[in-house]
């Protein structure tokens, strides 16, 4: 091909044009905020992406939280900008009672960014998963796990079920997992030690782990409580 | 020549200075009607109070086929929606609804309508009434899905003064806003027309169906908001107080007593044709004096018409290369009872039952004995549709078991033992995963229109979207009696709807509980938009839809007709053709169950799901709206 001279005017016109252009009007938030939700100190395991925390910045504009949602490890994280926030859980979203620190701000937690921060919330889970074991059989995933009734007296909720989920990612979720079982009912009522198994099925593409948790669904509350994730290696 | 020009132009501009220029400019457009104009005609009012009409607000309507087959009543053949069936729920601004630039619309009408002083004193009145019929409906809708609203009766003006606060209305109770409804329905009843032959505009019987529902709607989640006591709002937006239960149940089953005792009109249920699947049918269709259907979103052929004939036909041979997409659920279809008043799954032997697959000579005994409603809601494998037989069968089973089947419509296989290839699927499908074919195993039924034509893009269909109809409110009394504990009255009302499907056993009072209620409405208002508030007013969706997949056929089969049966997942059944020559099962049918390869989550309902979320800006806009529970 012959060179021509003439084919590059247009993309130096092209060049120029764009060259006064500047990539965007602000600079991007640069402040990170992590934490994690904790009962003494101990993350607490939910569902992802199902419960949320929101940020609220009072002062201009119009009123929108920035949700920070909640990973399946307890923890959170958001990008901001320097400056006040309130951290708030959604009402009655989580498997946990919030903690009221005094009578105005109620449950929230108030925040000054000022450069990365990390912030703990702690609230109070109806149950705590202990003793969590996963074992594998051929074409079977087991686990044995208690609860830990935390909430007593007039707030205590009962179990409702639990379950044993299994999936082909790291997300391990009601709506996401190749298989589950759930116990309820009889064999759950009363109860704090419970074992469960689950078939593994096809997976295509096929591979030689799934990813496994134990949750426990807390009567009228919407929210699950989880255990850890564990990689089991088939 | 130049002199002569100018000569006429220095003339012409004499002459012209001579006009009156404030007459000559100030002259009525041909183009628009003043207000004064509007409001001074009976024809012209009406046709203003007609795009009032049309911005009415339903849920579910046949406009959108997809809002009236929601909640895994059906599934969507349709490539598009697949998605509805592999997430694990819903949003939580289905539903949402905040037109209040409609309510401003209709206030405003109510506010000219009054002042209009060359209209007779009758018009007037009926139009306000028909406004204000309207304006309740529109709140009740609201009601419905985001608990209490601001309830504004007039027209509000901005004053330019830079401080709208005096705009800003906080929300009004769950309860005042049911209360308006019931209040507005009782005074303009008497304003309105008792006219049964009237179904597109507002009539008594519209205004006490609406009463009636509302008092209903109102009635059940005072009750069974008990159930959920984390869905309420400290101020009453959201949820209503226990003790008012009995309360509104009696003005439910005083105004659907009013309907049912004749006082509206002479309305009484559809039973024109012998044949009672078709004539559950054609309940829908019929619009010559059909005596049930009490108010409607009319169409009409070449000025309005509705496409949901083309969504949702027969593929195979249809006008267009066109429909199929609402696709019954097999759940649905099994809750439909047999004519002795039990529950009973729909007899397969393969996978359920005995392990041995029952062998049907006609495709369509499989479904005999069962409610009427049935044939009537679903179209059924064998069935006919505008005189020709739907083509669904899934394979070909042979003796040993396996099955020969293809992966396009119709397609054509050499079955073993033969040299010629024949037909192994049907025309109709089901091919699990190809979009339009019956994927279910079944077509919807209801609503489809049978003339000529309706399936043809060009023309379209005129079946109106019944939004009252007199079954309705004879299951709205039955339910009020019943949670006012009056059974033998609800078995009443709830039999001679059972009578009209063939169910002609009565059930007795002793017979009549919770659970029969809610089957009853789910089979009979099936597909009519109706679904979701039911499930909301009763507090039912974080129990049937748990988010538990259903994944043996037991687990589908089991507690049928139970108002919390799980609903998580539609099923398939398919229709299989026996290929065994010599011996006696040949050419007969097997059914099986079948899981959709697309149907891959299942359905949780949570709480924040009961209210519409409202939308932060609308908040910002007005600080004084609280949100809902649970957003």
């Amino acid at each position: 091909m012959k060179f021509r001279y003439k084919s590059i005017v247009p993309l130096l016109a092209l060049g120029v044009l764009f060259s006064s252009c500047e990539k965007d009007n602000y600079a991007e938030p640069k402040t990170s905020l992590t934490g994690n939700i904790v009962y003494k100190g101990e993350p607490i395991g939910v569902e992802f992406g199902q419960v949320r925390l929101q940020l609220w910045q009072p002062g201009f504009g119009k009123l929108a939280p920035i949700d920070a949602p909640i990973d399946q490890d307890g923890s959170f994280s958001a990008r901001l900008f320097d400056g006040n926030y309130k951290l708030v859980f959604t009402r009655n979203d989580g498997p946990w009672q919030t903690i009221n620190k005094d009578a105005s701000t109620r449950d929230t937690t108030m925040i000054s960014l000022n450069g990365d921060q990390q912030v703990d919330i702690e609230v109070i889970p109806y149950y705590l998963i202990r003793n969590v074991t996963f074992s594998k059989e051929p074409k079977k995933v087991s686990s044995s796990f208690e609860v830990e009734k935390i909430i007593t007296g007039t707030d205590a909720r009962d179990v409702e079920r639990v379950s044993l989920l299994i999936s082909r990612t790291q997300f391990v979720s009601r709506a996401n997992n190749i298989g589950i079982t759930n116990k309820e009912g009889a064999d759950v009522a009363g109860k704090t030690s419970f074992s469960l198994s689950v078939d593994v099925p096809t997976i295509s593409p096929s591979q030689d782990f799934v990813f496994a948790r134990v949750g426990v669904k807390i009567k009228d509350v919407e929210d699950m409580i989880f255990s850890r994730v564990e990689k089991i290696q088939l | 020549m130049k002199k002569i020009t100018y000569f006429i132009m220095t003339l012409l501009l004499t002459v012209s200075w001579s006009c009156n220029d404030e007459d000559f400019l100030n002259r009525p457009p041909t183009s628009l009607l003043t207000e004064d104009q509007v409001y001074a005609n009976d024809d012209v009012i009406l046709s203003v109070l007609g795009d009032l009409y049309n911005r009415y607000n339903d849920f579910g309507n046949t406009s959108n086929w997809a809002s009236i087959s929601n909640f895994n009543e059906a599934f969507w053949s349709n490539a598009g929606n697949y998605g509805d069936f592999q997430n694990a729920g819903w949003g939580y601004d289905l539903g949402f609804t905040w037109d209040y630039g409609y309510i401003r619309d209709i206030n405003q009408f109510l506010e000219k309508v009054e002042a209009a002083d060359k209209i007779t004193q009758a018009s007037k009145d009926r139009f306000a009434a028909e406004a204000r019929f309207l304006r309740a409906s529109y709140y009740f809708e609201m009601v419905k899905r985001e608990g209490g609203v601001p309830l504004i009766l007039k027209t509000l003006t901005y004053d330019f003064s830079g401080d709208p606060t005096y705009l800003q209305y906080p929300r009004a109770k769950e309860s005042e806003v049911y209360d308006f409804v019931i209040k507005e329905a009782e005074e303009i009843k008497v304003k309105l027309p008792a006219s049964v032959a009237e179904k597109s505009r507002a009539t008594k019987g519209a205004a006490l169906a609406m009463e009636a529902r509302a008092a209903l709607y109102a009635g059940s989640i005072a009750k069974y908001g008990t159930k959920t006591p984390t869905v309420s709002l400290p101020g009453g937006e959201v949820g209503i107080p226990a003790d008012k239960a009995p309360g509104y149940y009696t003005i439910a089953l005083r105004a659907a007593k009013e309907i049912i005792s004749g006082s509206a009109g002479a309305y009484a249920l559809y039973t024109k044709k012998p044949d009672l699947s078709e004539n559950f049918a054609a309940l829908f269709y019929d619009k010559s004096n059909n005596p049930e259907v009490i108010f409607v979103n009319d169409y009409q052929l070449k000025y309005r018409t509705v496409g949901f004939t083309i969504s949702n036909q027969p593929r195979f041979g249809a006008e267009e290369e066109e429909g199929g997409r609402i696709n019954p659920s097999l759940n649905l279809v099994q809750s439909f009872e047999k004519l002795d008043n039990t529950f009973a799954p729909i007899p397969t032997g393969t996978s359920s039952g005995s392990g041995t697959p029952i062998y049907y000579n006609n495709q369509t005994d499989i479904f005999a004995g069962r409610d009427a409603r049935l044939g009537g809601t679903v179209m059924l494998p064998g069935t006919q549709f505008k005189g020709r037989t739907v083509d669904i069968w899934a394979g070909v089973q042979l003796t040993d078991g396996s099955t020969i089947s293809g992966d396009d419509r119709g397609a054509q296989k050499t079955l073993p033992g033969t040299t010629v290839p024949r037909q192994v699927v049907g025309f109709d499908g089901p091919i699990d995963g190809f979009e339009f074919t019956a994927q279910t195993g079944f077509y919807i039924r209801k609503y489809q229109d049978p003339i000529v034509g309706s399936g043809r893009r060009g023309t379209q269909s005129e079946v109106w979207f019944v939004r009252y109809r007199y079954a309705d409110v004879l299951l709205t009394a039955a339910e009020a009696a019943f949670e006012l504990g009056d059974p033998a009255a609800a078995a009443g009302y709830m039999n001679q709807v059972r009578a009209r499907a063939g169910l002609t056993t009565p059930l007795t009072p002793a017979q009549i509980t919770f659970d029969r209620i809610v089957h009853e409405r789910r089979v009979e208002l099936a597909f009519e938009g109706l679904e979701f508030f039911d499930i909301k007013r009763w507090r039912l969706g974080q129990e049937i839809f748990d988010g538990v997949p259903i994944s043996t056929v037991s687990d589908l089969t089991s507690n049928i007709g139970k108002a919390t049966k799980r609903r998580t997942q539609p099923w398939a059944l398919w229709p299989y053709k026996v290929y065994a020559p010599g011996t006696p099962n040949d050419g007969k049918w097997i059914y099986k169950e079948k899981q959709l390869s697309r149907v891959t989550g299942s359905d949780r309902w949570q709480l924040g799901n009961y209210y519409a979320q409202i939308p932060d800006g609308i908040i910002s806009n007005n600080p004084k709206l609280v949100r809902n529970p649970n957003h």
